[in-house]
């Protein structure tokens, strides 16, 4: 008789993580089906095709349009880590010029009219240019990317983007030597965005990359999450997503992209140098003057009483991106 | 008084201003007020409806509630004396006993919620944050205004040096500001800081030209 009480070596249940997923174990299932229906050869063919290809990307919650994307296989672009759920990162972020509490954005960010939209890519480069939207989305080959995005205010999510690496669109106005810098610029229209009436910040909203960072590709120009185009609140209708920087580095609702030769003046940086850095890299050991970074709360994984998570060097991409920084003092450049 | 008054019914004892805040009902009814936003903030934890971040929700608020009984405690004085209602009087331990409650949850929410209960951790956390320092100081006044809130304590110090003890609150009430301000500073952020330093102005200008006119006559 099978004895299914706990015994005294105990009746060991896997945790959560080691239960085979039902999608996997039905695949067997239905692969040992076809093994044994005799056409083998022809079904092993298939299945290893099957295999071969990208993994399916993460479906959407079906509220907007569909982004088409493959998976991406660009080393440590695709964390196994559990989404944060759709609803928490639509509904809690900080999009400044649609109000500063972190539930604005998704109130108020209907007014912002994504389309016509034009970005332009323009200074140190031999082929400046104003790229429609519609030209955007066609100048690479979209992928999804499940990245942590930790901000500098303590939280954490983690979130399937779709876009595709910044670094094509440079290479396609061809920097000159004299690009060393790229200086994004989001758009500030005070009749869509309510926000631009307070003085917070100077608008429009400035940020930037050295240009090696640009390059780097892991440096996402971000059109889609979840499998679907980017919602107003995230930063549509083009975005930049940095995994390995605090996420105010990641600017929204891009209009304009400079390459240029001197450091851009950076907005959070111009209204609190001490506190905001250029680089703002994910750093455990540089605490912010108001609080540790040393730990992070991830949104909606986390229980209230569960104790904060280690934050990681450089977001935990340190293995992808650490020699951008070999020689730098990143406590100095903070 | 009343004879120079015109000649009418003689209006009834309770309905002279203020009477209402001789009613025993009172103090329970306020006490059961000022526990409501404890209660609605314990449900929202339980019903996870606190938002994404419930940890943050739950330190903000509990931060807002402190400052809000605090200048709810200071106006008690200047309503008093501004519209003749004696009887106030009788709710501004109540109020006060309330802004200590609220500070105490506010500075757990920050030690437990933040700080996962590492005694190690927070004593090297406060004193390097001079925005969590000024908020922790202005607690730590807090303590003996709460420690002397009951009638023997008031007998065993003497009004003189309790009344003087209590004018702590003063400071407090300037520290939390500030603590409020630094907090919102690093986002340029000051709608609301301005708001509660406007009623805190109004609250102590009152006592401050109170005293000058004192001093005048």
């Amino acid at each position: 008789m099978p004895n299914f009480q706990p015994s005294a070596t105990g009746f060991v249940h896997p945790v959560p993580s080691e239960i085979t997923p039902r999608a996997v174990y039905e695949g067997r299932r239905d692969f040992l089906r076809l093994m044994a229906g005799g056409g083998a050869g022809a079904t092993l063919a298939a299945w290893a095709a099957r295999d071969a290809r990208a993994q399916t990307t993460t479906a959407g919650p079906g509220k907007l349009a569909k982004l088409p994307a493959v998976r991406s296989t660009v080393a440590g672009a695709v964390t196994l880590e559990k989404l944060t759920p759709y609803e928490d990162v639509t509904s809690y972020n900080n999009y400044y010029e649609f109000g500063t509490d972190k539930s604005d954005p998704v109130r108020r960010a209907g007014s912002l009219r994504t389309r016509p939209w034009t970005v332009a890519v323009e200074g140190a480069c031999a082929r400046p240019r104003t790229f429609g939207i519609e030209d955007l989305l066609k100048l690479g080959v979209m992928e999804e990317r499940i990245y942590r995005m930790r901000c500098v205010e303590g939280w954490s999510m983690v979130i399937p983007w779709i876009g595709y690496p910044l670094a094509e669109l440079i290479k396609a106005v061809e920097p000159t030597a004299g690009a060393k810098y790229v200086e994004f610029e989001t758009l500030a229209d005070p009749k869509q965005m309510p926000g631009l009436r307070s003085g917070v910040l100077d608008w429009p909203y400035i940020e930037g990359l050295r240009i090696d960072e640009a390059m780097h590709p892991l440096t996402l120009l971000t059109f889609g999450q979840y499998g679907e185009v980017l919602p107003n609140q995230m930063g549509a209708p083009v975005r930049l997503v940095v995994p390995w920087k605090y996420g105010f580095k990641n600017a929204k609702s891009i209009v304009r992209i400079r390459l240029t030769e001197k450091q851009p003046l950076t907005a959070w940086n111009k209204a609190a140098p001490r506190e905001y850095g250029f680089y703002s890299n994910v750093n455990p050991k540089v605490d912010h003057p108001r609080w540790s970074q040393a730990t992070e709360r991830r949104i909606g994984e986390d229980g209230i009483f569960q104790k904060k998570r280690p934050t990681l060097m450089l977001n935990g991409y340190e293995a992808q991106v650490g020699q951008l920084y070999a020689g730098l003092d990143l406590v100095r450049h903070f | 008084m009343s004879a120079v008054l015109p000649a009418g019914p003689a209006r009834p004892a309770t309905r002279r201003p203020g009477a209402w805040l001789l009613h025993p009902a009172l103090k329970p009814l306020l006490f059961v007020a000022a526990l409501g936003p404890f209660a609605w903030l314990l449900y929202g934890a339980l019903a996870n409806t606190l938002g994404p971040n419930p940890a943050e929700a739950l330190i903000r608020a509990t931060g807002d509630w402190t400052l809000r009984f605090l200048c709810l405690t200071l106006a008690v004085t200047p309503l008093r004396e501004a519209f003749g209602l004696p009887a106030l009087a009788r709710l501004r331990r109540m109020l006060g006993l309330f802004t200590f409650f609220y500070a105490v949850l506010h500075f757990l929410g920050y030690a437990w919620l933040d700080m996962g209960l590492d005694l190690a951790t927070i004593a090297n956390d406060i004193p390097k944050r001079p925005f969590a320092l000024v908020g922790f100081t202005a607690l730590l006044l807090m303590l003996p205004l709460a420690a002397t809130s009951f009638n023997r304590a008031i007998k065993a110090l003497g009004a003189a040096r309790w009344q003087a003890l209590h004018r702590t609150v003063y400071a407090i009430v300037l520290l939390g500001l500030l603590h409020f301000f630094w907090m919102r500073a690093g986002k340029n952020d000051f709608a609301e800081v301005a708001v509660y330093a406007a009623i805190v102005a109004l609250l102590l200008g009152w006592r401050l030209q109170r005293r000058l006119r004192r001093g005048a006559a």
